[in-house]
């Protein structure tokens, strides 16, 4: 079997497994609707998305686009079924593609890839399901307010790291995105709620720049 | 008998904490942890018939391991959060499944506001978490659906630019990759017009990225190889913990 038979053979199984969570995703509030008699009728639900829905479906959608050549076909199919994939399963990704030396799009990338987020889904689960089993003893624990910094610091502590190693390997092409990011988060601070949206602009400017200093011959 | 048992369990006082959610809950997080598995096996496997090097799976698996216990515990975090008013069980699925807090907890919130109720408490009435268990589902389905729909297509386009211009179609990669870790540093930066509490996670970045400086040549000058995966479990834990000792320097 070739990479491409394999690719195909992941892409069958991917969506399988994804379809099967879509009908499941679905059950969960059916069953809760049936079992309890509380169909909550079309307004409040509409109502209720129509705070949500807008942004989290484009967003939804710009992840889909964005990440998908970076996950991996099985990294894919996986990550938009177990959730958390820009603030988990894409740095666990690249992090291990980093680590082992492979390059995006190889066979032995889509491996480690699928390796990195299937391991990070068990890891999550677990830690959550035994949460949820010592969550009387563990609440106070975690919610105690020295402990608070770190978890409001996950992403700076997360982007630190990760981002020095792309930095420093791509610095040609990092440069114009990263000042104007910085840039315009300190302008308008406000955007920080919605920085979902601008992966893909920070992503056209990464671009635009690449392609221009490689027209000139300084990539 | 049967017949009454129903009729008293669908009439009796609705609770988020059910034995009938957590068996929801149970059948949810059994069915994550089997695809999970299922594509740990079927990459393992692949690792092995091509060759590769059983100590870098090895590796892969035992650092992303320690890199995930952060964020997982990050994520519990919502978890306990959202239990307050939504139950244990409810958040435990949402949070396993697609879901995060940052947009959970805005879908309960917007539909509680839609029904004119308070999330300050547990909720009681079974219409209440019915709607609010729609909305989270139905707001983040367009993720699971599309997939499916528009992952060839993109992994097409990706094809077509590499075989066009191998060059400019590894830059196009490393340029996906900037795009993203530009927005998510650049964030860190969102509340330096606070002053100096606004400090405190551009500081953590720093730190971060310092003790990443340090693995990176220990691994080349010291010859610690074994550091190389664990170099990002490693300064996240260090920068978290920077960021709990710095915290009061930062008011």
């Amino acid at each position: 079997m070739n990479f491409t038979e394999y690719n195909e053979l992941t892409h069958r199984r991917g969506k399988i497994w994804i379809w099967s969570a879509v009908c499941l995703i679905l059950f969960v509030p059916i069953a809760v609707c049936v079992k309890y008699n509380a169909w909550p009728g079309f307004l409040p639900v509409f109502k209720g998305l129509l705070g949500v829905a807008p942004i989290y479906w484009t967003v939804g959608i710009i992840e889909i686009i964005t990440f998908t050549p970076m996950l991996g076909t099985g990294g894919t199919y996986l990550s938009f079924v177990t959730g958390n994939v820009t603030g988990l399963k894409v740095p666990a990704a690249l992090n291990a593609m980093e680590s082992a030396g492979y390059k995006a799009e190889t066979e032995e990338a889509e491996i480690t890839s699928t390796i990195a987020i299937a391991t990070a889904s068990i890891i999550t689960t677990i830690i959550i399901s035994l949460g949820v089993l010592l969550f009387v003893q563990l609440s106070p624990l975690l919610n105690h307010p020295s402990l608070k910094p770190a978890f409001d610091n996950i992403m700076p502590s997360l982007f630190g790291g990760l981002g020095v190693v792309y930095i420093s390997k791509n610095w040609k092409i990092a440069a114009a995105p990263v000042l104007f990011m910085i840039a315009l988060f300190i302008a308008v601070p406000s955007l920080a709620s919605s920085v979902g949206i601008l992966v893909p602009v920070g992503i056209l400017i990464a671009l635009g720049f690449a392609r221009l200093m490689y027209k000139k011959g300084v990539l | 008998m049967f017949y009454d048992i129903i009729i008293n369990m669908s009439t009796s006082e609705f609770n988020p904490d059910s034995p009938f959610i957590y068996g929801l809950a149970f059948i949810v997080i059994a069915f994550i942890l089997a695809q999970s598995l299922f594509f740990l096996i079927h990459a393992v496997k692949r690792a092995k018939a091509i060759g590769m090097d059983k100590s870098i799976v090895l590796r892969t698996i035992g650092s992303t391991a320690l890199f995930t216990i952060a964020p997982a515990v990050s994520i519990l975090l919502g978890v306990i959060t959202l239990a307050k008013f939504l139950g244990l069980p409810l958040p435990w699925i949402r949070l396993s499944v697609i879901g995060a807090i940052t947009y959970e907890l805005p879908a309960a919130t917007s539909t509680a506001q839609a029904m004119g109720i308070s999330l300050s408490e547990t909720i009681t009435k079974a219409e209440n978490y019915s709607a609010i268990v729609w909305v989270m589902t139905l707001g983040i389905l367009p993720s699971v659906v599309c997939t499916p729909l528009l992952i060839k297509k993109i992994q097409k386009g990706v094809l077509n630019i590499k075989s066009k211009d191998s060059a400019w179609g590894n830059i196009f990669m490393t340029s996906l990759f900037m795009g993203m870790i530009s927005a998510f540093s650049g964030m860190v930066f969102s509340r330096v017009r606070q002053g100096i509490p606004g400090l405190l996670p551009v500081a953590v970045l720093a730190v971060s990225a310092l003790v990443m400086i340090i693995c990176g040549l220990l691994v080349k000058k010291a010859g610690w190889k074994w550091l190389e995966n664990y170099a990002l479990p490693f300064s996240m834990l260090i920068s978290m913990t920077f960021s709990v000792i710095a915290a009061p320097l930062f008011v």
